[in-house]
């Protein structure tokens, strides 16, 4: 019981510290300072404990978590991902008149949800998590109550998220009732043997599992909330939703996937079926992009465009592939933030100068944010240096490795179609000028301590962090 | 031919015929709960739907007591043919809901109207297909589970189980809960402290 309390010591020092911040939250009247210490403290905490019990191995609480290298890469991942949303939300949520102490406390909660998906070794315990995570989601896109576009993607992603729960729970529910067992270290045993009892529920069941994961990574036939919610909801906490949040719908579809493989029958189907996901994802996120006005609609499709990338990886099934995976969503994790962080600097108002026509002459404005933007453009592009260009090439690296060719085709196809729109922004911040007056955009505050985090991530993560040393989940 | 292969599955395949009481009954009050589920959904006044949803739920706490889960099935008489859709009646009060309005039949609304059934049509044959092929070893099981009936289901058993396998998970049910209470707090608050 210790021994499990110790290796599973991030987890539990993240879940105390959310339910702790309420406390801080009631016993600090006033002040929005010692709660948002609390988050950047006990997130801090956690992302120690998580670096100490790197090394620890098994699984903790009867089977429940697994602990250690995979599950802890996804802690740290997150915890910078809510480190940086956070910092940048202060000033913003400020700025609108918005800066409620909830805010923290839902941050908090979202991250030990995440935490608990990624270190589940158990369906339910991944399903609680999904559940926490998205229940914190639901409130936080919600979070400008007074802006009707707020509250209206918060009750879309609610609605159609409640549905997407539907099918998790069922596929959960027969996967259960044919194989025996939640566990993953179970349901691979079954699979490698060959001994699932009822195979066509099993089938039935896995399908409706990739069903509701699909929804929650933001893929393509179940992608159609994402432009609205990440347009409608505020836009630090789209950066947040669509990057750690994307991580951690990542952190549970890459066990399942390892989990079911080993049977050869269900290796081909299920590789055949993701990787026309992929393909169908990557195609219409940047078509689709291609056509918006709105510079976080685009970010939105072009978010589902790198959902495709990312399952290109989990498709592949391979150690290497799993580590592209990983490397992309923490390549991914520091671009897109960026991205929205600038898009979030430039909104005076709630949903307001969020157009193409509105970064026009953005250089001229503020150079500063028009060279961060241009450099998170370039690296969602793949531009070659840039961390989204390692990313990508792993990606694809791990695909021809295992002879899916056809995918790594469509792959590039799709990356150079997105050139359009990512160097459109670009074109629009440095070569046009807009004709009336435009005053720069508000001072962004400590916002800017995240740009810089980002800048800086996105420039050098490629030459330090190497893809082959991340840590695989094996069962 | 083809009737013939169709009695051979109902029949033979699925074991119909060997069926054990207990097996009838279990799928009898599967097939009225599916019903009393349909009901919820495509009635017009909202306190109708409500009714359909409390007979949902007494015909799924039949099913658990049929499956010798007898403990869930009052917990499930209890709380939430009880507690929760008392609630659910309550707001539709509060809210004063009356009949839903016709929606208007514009072209997309009825593209989107038969997309919706053919996608339900096709979930529930998938869904019914792989059951019924799976019935025959599906009652083998429920014969086995019959067997051991004095360890299933009681409130001895689930206890033992929630405080030791699944402590964990009952644990993290709490962090949901209150999540969710902070979030409807949140929302729902009419003025906010900064």
């Amino acid at each position: 019981m210790t021994g499990d309390l110790y290796s599973a010591l991030p987890i539990v020092l993240m879940s105390s510290a959310s339910i702790i911040g309420l406390l801080v939250d009631v016993f600090t009247p006033g002040r929005t300072k010692g709660m948002f210490g609390w988050t950047i403290f006990s997130l801090l905490m956690m992302m120690g404990a998580a670096v100490l019990t790197f090394g620890a191995e098994g699984t903790a609480f009867s089977n429940m978590l697994t602990v250690g290298g995979y599950a802890t890469y996804f802690d740290v991942l997150f915890g910078v991902g809510a480190l940086m949303s956070i910092v940048a939300a202060r000033p913003m949520l400020q700025r609108h008149g918005y800066e409620y102490k909830e805010y923290y406390s839902l941050t908090l909660f979202a991250v030990a949800g995440m935490m608990l998906m990624a270190h589940a070794n158990h369906l339910l315990i991944a399903f609680i998590g999904i559940e926490i995570m998205s229940i914190s989601f639901y409130v936080m896109s919600g979070f400008f109550r007074s802006n009707t576009f707020s509250v209206e993607s918060s009750l879309k992603y609610f609605l159609l998220g409640a549905f997407a729960t539907g099918f998790l729970v069922y596929g959960i529910a027969l996967i259960y009732g044919s194989v025996g067992s939640m566990s993953y270290t179970d349901m691979y045993t079954v699979a490698m043997e060959s001994e699932i009892t009822l195979k066509n529920l099993y089938w039935v069941g896995i399908g409706m599992l990739l069903v509701g994961l699909s929804f929650k990574v933001a893929a393509f036939p179940f992608h159609v909330w994402v432009p609205d919610v990440y347009t409608g909801a505020p836009t630090v906490v789209t950066a947040f939703m669509s990057t750690a949040g994307k991580a951690a719908a990542f952190s549970v579809l890459i066990p399942v996937v390892a989990v079911v493989l080993p049977e050869i029958e269900t290796m081909e189907r299920i590789q055949m079926l993701i990787a026309v996901i992929a393909a169908m994802s990557m195609l219409y996120g940047n078509i689709g992009a291609i056509s918006q006005t709105n510079v976080k609609r685009m970010l939105a499709y072009s978010s589902v465009a790198h959902a495709g990338y990312l399952l290109m990886g989990v498709a592949v099934g391979t150690d290497a592939g799993q580590q592209a995976v990983m490397y992309y969503l923490t390549a991914y994790m520091f671009m897109q933030v960026g991205a929205f962080v600038v898009a979030a600097i430039v909104e005076s108002k709630p949903g307001e100068d969020c157009t193409l026509e509105d970064y026009k002459g953005l250089s001229k404005r503020n150079p500063g944010l028009a060279a961060c933007m241009a450099v998170f453009m370039l690296s969602l592009t793949g531009i070659p240096f840039l961390v989204g260009f390692f990313g990508k090439y792993y990606i694809f690296k791990a695909a021809i490795e295992a002879d899916m060719i056809w995918l790594t085709i469509v792959g590039v196809v799709a990356s150079v179609i997105s050139v359009y729109f990512y160097l459109g922004l670009i074109v629009k911040m440095y070569f046009q000028d807009r004709e009336d007056e435009v005053p720069a955009a508000l001072p962004g505050g400590i916002a800017n301590l995240t740009l810089i985090v980002t800048v800086v991530g996105v420039l050098v993560l490629g030459f330090f962090l190497d893809y082959s040393v991340l840590p695989t989940i094996t069962f | 031919m083809l009737l013939d292969r169709i009695r051979f599955i109902v029949i033979v395949e699925t074991g119909l015929l060997g069926l054990t009481y207990h097996a009838w009954l279990f799928y009898l009050l599967a097939a009225l709960a599916i019903g009393a589920g349909v009901g919820t959904i495509t009635r017009k006044n909202p306190v109708t739907s409500a009714f359909f949803l409390i007979l949902h739920f007494i015909f799924l706490a039949g099913l658990y007591a049929s499956l010798h889960a007898h403990l869930l099935a009052v917990m499930q008489v209890l709380v939430y043919a009880g507690a929760i859709m008392v609630l659910v009646l309550f707001v539709i009060m509060l809210l004063n809901l009356g009949k839903e309005p016709e929606s208007q039949q514009s072209e997309q609304v009825v593209i989107r109207k038969i997309a919706g059934y053919s996608f339900s049509a096709v979930m529930l044959v998938m869904v019914g297909l792989a059951a019924l092929l799976s019935m025959d070893k599906g009652n083998t099981m429920m014969t086995t589970m019959a067997d051991n009936v004095d360890t299933l289901g009681t409130a001895e058993s689930i206890g033992a189980e929630m405080f030791t396998t699944y402590l964990f998970p009952f644990e993290a049910v709490s962090l949901l809960l209150l999540a969710a209470v902070a979030g409807s707090i949140l929302l729902a608050k009419k003025r906010l402290m900064n």
